[in-house]
């Protein structure tokens, strides 16, 4: 019975989707009790789990996710994280895309050097520059502001790294064709070399709004004040919340990660080139 | 871009496309020197003398020097964070590397509907620190969490604690590692793919045989960046909140509590630095020697 190709394969598709279906049981796992603890009321929720529950919801209780949008805490934290995230990836598409053209393009002296500096700085991130930094925007007075949360972030190692590939993928030909044509170096780069490197680019932007809205330790030192709280250091206050209000701190969990998983499913592509440069191929 | 070399024009020109580039990489240049370069020396500076903070009455910085610079290296403090990083990175990097081959060598199959699965698996990309912790906090928590009676994952305990934020850990990195090997596994070419069900290995042996060094590269890759990953951990320990003991170097370099002073944060912030350069420039020396290049 076995000996037959076609029932073998199907058993083996079979036993893959058990494994694949398994594996993603792992991974949602967590997501569905955060899920389940969201919408439980949070009393009874302490209640049955003590009770030996607590894989599934207590007393329904939809309105939180309507109560963590109406509140400015949340919706203001929103905002602004996706003022930092866009300033940031502006910023850094700018002084990437400047740097990586002078990298490829222009006849100077020192290039190595420039380059090496530039990446170098991959080895100097916030984490330890950290308290220096957290200096340098007190004495500029930048503390609780909209340029001291963006501020060591304008410019970014990888991005230059990222956009000199592709530039250097640029085929000649169009630089020999687009020098007849009596292109200057501005010419050239936004009517040539930046069209060219599209897809490139559009992975340098997830990928640079992804590291923005998620990162925690710059904004939770950066700033003291609530309402300059990005969403990612507002989220750890909302857990500290009255008993009969603690799922909100789910709710908004949730609801603050929605933006980012509708980009990964719309810009899987993108995202996924992104992610591997530098992996695949060394 | 010159066409027609003649002597005073092609220097002419040459001193113009200096001074474009040199305009071109002066943005960069102008962030990294204030927030990466400066701040390496403030950090060396900060290492040898204590700040004055009295600037008006007078009087200069005091010079604290070496003593500091090995009084705080050899803290208990610096130690045991040290200590609790590298167990951070023993727990989530092995874990995180096996998690992520596991999920790309199931979901690199054609199969109906294996787009949902590879959705689902790199999902967690989509996740920050502080999202990942809060949905940790529904598993781990002590008084309501769902594994608060697992002895071996409670993070109050001092031999659990760094185990269990670990599995938030690995779970975070999930998305990322999974995305990496699946992009390993579909980039080799498809002559290796087939080639190996002709020479008679089994899938397990052909699997560590061919496939593993194929797609080393993306592994080292992907150690190097968990390694990274571990030994900038913090929010995990902040908002969690595990014993005292199980703080990692960062959580003593940030010190939300203030019981550190500036003057061995800047140590140790150099000590992050120099194990992180550490790790890159093994990077580079495995790529040089051992690492097999499917090319």
């Amino acid at each position: 019975m076995a000996s037959n190709p076609r029932s073998t394969r199907r058993a083996a598709d079979l036993g893959w989707y058990v494994l694949l279906t398994v594996l993603s049981l792992v991974i949602l796992f967590p997501i569905y009790t955060t899920f389940i603890r969201a919408i439980s009321s949070p009393v009874p929720y302490l209640n049955s789990i003590k009770s030996g529950g607590g894989l599934t919801p207590v007393e329904l209780d939809w309105g939180v996710f309507w109560r963590v949008i109406k509140e400015p805490g949340f919706y203001r934290a929103m905002l602004l994280s996706a003022g930092t995230s866009t300033i940031i990836v502006a910023a850094q598409l700018l002084t990437s895309v400047l740097a990586a053209y002078a990298l490829v393009f222009i006849d100077f002296r020192g290039k190595k050097l420039a380059f090496a500096l530039l990446v170098g700085t991959l080895l100097l991130p916030i984490e330890v520059t950290l308290i220096a930094n957290i200096e340098t925007v007190r004495d500029l007075s930048l503390f609780n502001s909209l340029v001291g949360l963006t501020a060591p972030f304008l410019a970014w190692g990888f991005g230059i790294f990222l956009l000199r590939q592709a530039f250097l993928g640029v085929p000649s030909e169009l630089r020999d064709a687009a020098e007849l044509d009596g292109y200057g170096h501005l010419r050239f780069l936004f009517r040539v070399a930046v069209p060219i490197s599209r897809p490139i680019i559009g992975s340098f932007v997830l990928i640079s709004f992804l590291a923005a809205w998620n990162q925690y330790v710059w904004p939770r030192f950066a700033a003291d004040e609530e309402s300059w709280q990005t969403i990612q250091v507002a989220l750890r206050t909302f857990g500290q919340r009255e008993v009969d209000q603690l799922n909100f701190g789910f709710a908004a969990a949730i609801l603050s990660a929605l933006p980012l998983v509708a980009l990964l499913i719309i810009f899987q592509r993108q995202l996924i080139r992104g992610l591997t440069a530098g992996a695949v191929k060394g | 871009m010159a066409t027609r070399p003649s002597p005073g024009r092609a220097s002419g020109r040459r001193a113009r496309d200096s001074l474009l580039a040199a305009s071109f990489l002066a943005p960069a240049f102008a962030v990294f020197a204030v927030f990466a370069y400066y701040p390496l020396y403030r950090l060396v500076y900060l290492s040898l003398y204590r700040p004055n903070r009295n600037t008006f009455i007078g009087g200069s910085d005091e010079w604290i020097g070496g003593s500091n610079i090995i009084d705080s290296l050899t803290s208990s403090t610096f130690l045991r964070s040290l200590a609790v990083t590298a167990k951070f990175a023993v727990l989530t990097v092995p874990m995180g590397i096996i998690l992520g081959v596991l999920l790309a060598v199931a979901a690199d199959r054609k199969l109906r509907g294996i787009r949902i699965f590879q959705t689902i698996f790199s999902s967690t990309v989509a996740s920050s620190v502080a999202v990942a912790s809060v949905v940790f906090f529904t598993l781990l928590q002590p008084e309501a969490g769902l594994w608060r009676n697992v002895s071996w994952l409670s993070i109050k305990q001092p031999g659990s604690a760094l185990v269990a934020i670990s599995t938030t850990a690995v779970w975070q990195n999930a998305g990322l590692t999974f995305v990496i090997v699946l992009a390993a596994l579909q980039a080799l070419p498809s002559e290796v793919r087939e080639a190996a069900e002709l020479d008679g290995y089994g899938p397990v042996r052909r699997f560590f045989r061919i496939t593993v060094p194929l797609i080393s590269p993306a592994l080292l890759f992907l150690a190097v960046v968990l390694v990274i990953h571990a030994l900038q951990a913090y929010a995990q320990f902040e908002i969690l909140k595990p014993t005292n003991d199980a703080q990692p170097l960062l959580y003593k370099i940030a010190d939300p509590e203030g019981v550190e002073t500036i003057s061995s944060r800047a140590v140790y912030s150099l000590g992050l630095f120099v194990v992180s350069l550490i790790v890159s420039i093994a990077q580079f020396g495995l790529l040089e020697r051992r690492v097999h290049y499917g090319e």
